[in-house]
């Protein structure tokens, strides 16, 4: 005779489910602390991440591969606009790809600055493919200090 | 402009089962990989990385490339974050013999690239047909 173990058709299924369920579970945390998509809405190219300071704003993209010729900036004074195009080193006569990863194409984003700046004074800078534009805030967004007076 | 629009994608972090001892995250890059008679060449985008900050190991046919990111200025107040900078390590089982000698590698506009010369062995040969 031969003993076989018998199994419960639902086991497998509970167990599927629980992990589905754990797996929503993490990328809900995931998400929530910022593990998973930092990237808002569409996907425009190029993800950047906006700062301050008590005089600046800063606008970081990262940007590998662009030749700093081909990056357009068009500064307001609540807006900044990032547009170009990414050209891929043509690929010459007789080599064969491996891999193929990297896009080119062209871009255009339009960000909007948390506080009013003085574009005139904007400056920018391409470094090791990161681009940073340093945009001056305005005298009236600036933070400051009020006296108390004593009464 | 007549070519397609680029897309911001989420930088792949790198997944192992070891962990690192620093917290900050570590990044697979992008790469394209081609080969020509002579060499294999690599691009890898590594935005921030600058010259002195790439590391090229090749030992046993596996290649390793790392790129260290420059330190960022800190004391200043992120008000949105889209991506996250960090360092990049990606490694490849490379099927040709490549000359150690003479690889070349060069970072520009944070793209590594790197020239991988075939060993004189590993070039390919035309074997003619004989007619018999």
């Amino acid at each position: 005779m031969v003993l076989l173990r018998w199994r419960d058709p639902f086991e497998r299924t509970a167990l599927s489910e629980l992990n589905r369920l754990q797996e929503e579970m993490n990328m809900l945390f995931d998400r929530f602390f910022g593990r998973r998509s930092l990237l808002s809405g569409a996907g425009v190219f190029p993800a950047v991440n906006v700062a301050e300071d008590n005089d600046n704003v800063y606008v970081t993209a990262e940007m590998p591969g662009i030749n700093p010729k081909d990056i357009e900036l068009t500064v307001e004074e609540d807006s900044v606009v990032i547009k170009g195009e990414r050209k891929l080193e043509e690929e010459g006569e007789g080599i064969s790809y491996h891999r193929r990863e990297r896009e080119g194409g062209s871009f255009n984003r339009t960000i909007t600055l948390p506080t009013r700046i003085v574009a005139e004074k904007a400056s920018a800078e391409v470094r090791n493919g990161v681009l940073t534009l340093t945009l001056p805030k305005a005298e009236e967004a600036k933070p400051k200090k009020i006296e108390i007076k004593v009464g | 402009m007549d070519s397609k629009q680029l897309q911001a994608k989420d930088k792949k972090e790198l997944q192992t089962k070891f962990e690192t001892t620093q917290t900050s995250p570590v990044f697979v890059p992008a790469v394209d990989i081609y080969e020509t008679d002579d060499s294999l060449v690599l691009l890898a985008d590594m935005p921030g990385v600058s010259n002195q900050g790439v590391e090229i190991h090749l030992e046993d046919n596996e290649l390793t490339i790392r790129g260290k990111v420059a330190e960022e200025p800190s004391g200043l107040n992120p008000i949105y974050t889209e991506y996250r900078s960090g360092d990049y390590y990606r490694s490849f089982t490379l099927s040709n013999v490549i000359d150690q000698d003479k690889i070349e590698a060069l970072m520009k506009n944070g793209v590594l690239k790197v020239v991988l010369p075939k060993a004189e062995a590993a070039k390919p040969r035309k074997i003619e047909v004989k007619a018999g």
